[in-house]
């Protein structure tokens, strides 16, 4: 689960982490409030949406009067946000936050992640802030610095100090650094996060440090435990047809083909995918029902898949194997009745009772196109898509 | 002879009183030698009590000491799931195969980090388990798909490696052991131990390995191959569709960074003497074509 910057740096602030002055809001006067209330004679007035690269899309503005405060989060708030990460259709700014503006003397990156090879979390830093790490990455990957944690010990002190060095922090600043990414790491560890990212980390006058951006994900199979962050959820940030698909536990992915995928298991939904675009077509979703997926999980992903204007037709691959192939099959053609089915359905089912579930489908009498394996199945719907686009 | 385990195993079952324990226990107790196999059950709060004949003990540890039983496949809910685990590995079991999904990351970390240097190794979490057809099966794939033969298997799936297996049959190839190595980002085996155990393995003639998008597990095994593989390897890579920073389905199955995808990892494999398909109805066909 993603949330925004100004929640992250809430969380933050709760260990320890020293973060610019600042409030969100919801309006332009709740902005100019904000500004006054905070005072000094600069701010930062930043859109909040979940997807990065908000400068480059014009959604961050340094404003030097309560004027242009108040321009910039006219500007800003209600613009549709378009960002290298938000895909071409952009996102709709609901959410400001304004900040003290701060003086950069250097930028540096801190983030945080697991490292799925020695099963640890790697504390990652550099003295490139500001960049995109990947970039950074692809380009001079010695400035990038890695430590793994032992869960057991945590970010110890000494470590944190060091890595501090290591990015180019020196003098004075490098007890705060270092005390700075320890509570980077407590608020990793302890809210169960999935990433914790700041870019950039500064040091600004007098020496002092802090975040001034920050990204922080979570472990949707964590959440259970930290009800307070599962309550940041922001809907509006999401996909409609996602929101719905997660109500039913169907994990469902929007994308931008024509052909509804609804399968069985998370690696053969995949495939099923790939197979599709092999065979010359575009899949509109990614749709696992779940391994041992019942008649009513899939009534509801057809209903989902339906909601989608550019679909023109569906593949059903289910390999039956705890769940029967027969129970499948009524399912399928339950909800093809109840949904009226208006594009062509393609089916393939392989497993446990296999026969007698493709003697329902086609007993059914309704228009179901069988496949009896993969590839067939692909081509089948990639030629009843193109059919049903040229039409 | 397969790897890891056969009819000679013995097994417990922790969680076995919950409906998905109790549900495949009886699965796996019908197939093949299972009802030698399984000999016994775990719940701290049921010790003493029995499911259809299989005693139940209140601790691993109880439950290997009387019955002797030295692997353990666990159906407990995932909040609690990472500390049946941990009670496996302090008593010493040879092997845990995690069958549970959602097991937060965090819990997964230390109890890996507690695993260092300890004799029990992991299978899982989030998987579909193991068999050694028309021996054992620990799990909960059908197990009548499979027939016993020279073909080892390892995959991050579930219906997946099904589908696999039911391609390899087509073809009439029969497997040594199919492992499910489980979808999470931090996890037990990876390909690369899997990959070790049937190159020692005198019946697995030839191994197909199945992988999907999320990190470089595929790429590290195919470099192990390259240099050590006596057996041929043939591969396929789920996810060349799938666009980067979107988790699918599995919560390991993600492209970040610009990592993980499956370009990558097929032209890594490709490299390093691996015959790979980009079509996953032409794994059982490939896998055909380089055995002797």
């Amino acid at each position: 689960m993603k949330i925004h910057e100004y929640q992250a740096k809430e969380i933050l602030r709760k260990f320890g982490v020293p973060t610019p002055t600042g409030k969100p809001c919801f309006s332009v006067s709740e902005a100019v409030e904000a500004a006054k209330s905070l005072g000094g004679s600069a701010w930062v007035v930043k859109a909040q949406i979940h997807a990065g690269g908000r400068g480059k899309g014009g959604g961050v503005k340094v404003a030097r009067s309560l004027d242009e405060v108040k321009q910039f989060a006219a500007n800003i708030l209600g613009m549709t946000l378009v960002t290298p990460q938000t895909g071409p259709k952009g996102q709709v700014v609901r959410r400001l936050l304004i900040e003290q503006g701060v003086d950069i003397k250097t930028e540096f990156y801190a983030g945080l992640v697991v490292d799925r090879g020695s099963r640890r979390v790697c504390l990652i830093a550099s003295g490139e802030g500001g960049m995109n790490i990947e970039d950074v990455a692809a380009k001079s990957p010695e400035r990038i610095h890695r430590l793994l944690i032992d869960p057991v010990a945590g970010l110890t002190v000494e470590d944190a100090e060091d890595m501090a060095r290591r990015i180019g922090v020196s003098g004075s600043a490098v007890v705060e650094a270092g005390a700075l990414l320890q509570g980077l790491y407590r608020a990793y560890d302890s809210t169960d996060a999935a990433l914790v990212e700041i870019n950039p980390l500064i040091l600004a006058a007098e020496d002092h440090v802090f975040a001034l951006d920050a990204k922080m994900n979570f472990d949707d199979n964590a959440l259970f435990r930290h009800p307070d962050i599962a309550a940041l959820r922001d809907l509006d940030e999401e996909d409609p047809a996602e929101i719905e698909a997660s109500k039913y536990d169907l994990s469902y992915v929007s994308l931008d083909g024509n052909i509804g995928c609804l399968v069985n298991g998370a690696g053969l939904a995949m495939a099923t995918m790939d197979i599709i675009k092999l065979y010359g077509g575009n899949p509109a979703n990614f749709l696992d029902v779940g391994g041992g997926a019942t008649a009513e999980k899939v009534a509801e992903a057809f209903k989902l898949m339906l909601r989608n204007p550019e679909l023109k037709a569906i593949l059903v691959n289910i390999f039956g194997g705890i769940m029967k192939c027969d129970v499948i099959a009524n399912g399928v053609v339950a909800a093809a009745r109840e949904v009226r089915l208006s594009v062509p359905l393609v089916v393939r089912l392989e497993g446990t009772n296999v026969e007698l579930g493709n003697k329902i489908l086609t007993e059914s009498g309704l228009p179901i196109i069988q496949a009896e394996n993969m590839a067939e199945a692909a081509q089948k719907a990639v030629a009843s898509a193109s059919t049903a686009a040229g039409a | 002879m397969a790897i890891l385990i056969d009819r000679n195993s013995r097994v417990m079952t922790q969680g076995i009183t919950g409906k998905t324990g109790q549900f495949h226990t009886r699965m796996c107790r019908d197939y093949a030698f299972g009802k030698n196999c399984f000999v016994a059950g775990v719940n701290p709060k049921k010790g003493g009590e029995d499911f259809e004949g299989v005693p139940i003990f209140a601790t691993v540890r109880e439950a290997k000491e009387v019955t002797g039983a030295t692997v353990s496949v666990i159906y407990v809910p995932p909040p609690f799931a990472a500390a049946a685990i941990d009670e496996a590995v302090e008593a010493e079991l040879d092997l845990v195969i995690c069958i549970t999904e959602g097991i937060p990351v965090r819990d997964m970390v230390r109890t890996c980090a507690k695993m260092e240097g300890r004799k029990t190794r992991l299978i899982g979490p989030n998987c579909p388990g193991i068999i050694t057809p028309d021996e054992i099966k620990i799990g909960i794939m059908p197990g009548y798909i499979h027939k016993k033969g020279s073909v080892g298997v390892v995959s991050r799936s579930g219906t997946l490696t099904y589908e696999a297996v039911a391609q390899l049959m087509e073809q009439g190839l029969g497997q040594s052991t199919c492992i499910g190595i489980g979808g999470d980002p931090v996890n037990g085996l990876k390909h690369l131990d899997v990959m070790k155990l049937f190159n020692d393995d005198a019946y697995t003639e030839a191994v197909l390995m199945v992988g999907e998008i999320g990190g470089s597990d595929e790429e590290d095994c195919a470099h192990w191959v390259k240099d050590h593989m006596r057996k041929p390897v043939v591969g396929f890579i789920a996810g060349l569709t799938a666009p980067p920073g979107r988790r699918m389905g599995h919560a390991g199955a993600v492209i970040s960074g610009g990592k993980g995808t499956a370009q990558e990892k097929l032209a890594v494999m490709e490299e390093c003497g691996i015959k790979v398909t980009r079509n996953p109805a032409e794994m059982g066909k490939l896998l055909k074509s380089v055995l002797r």
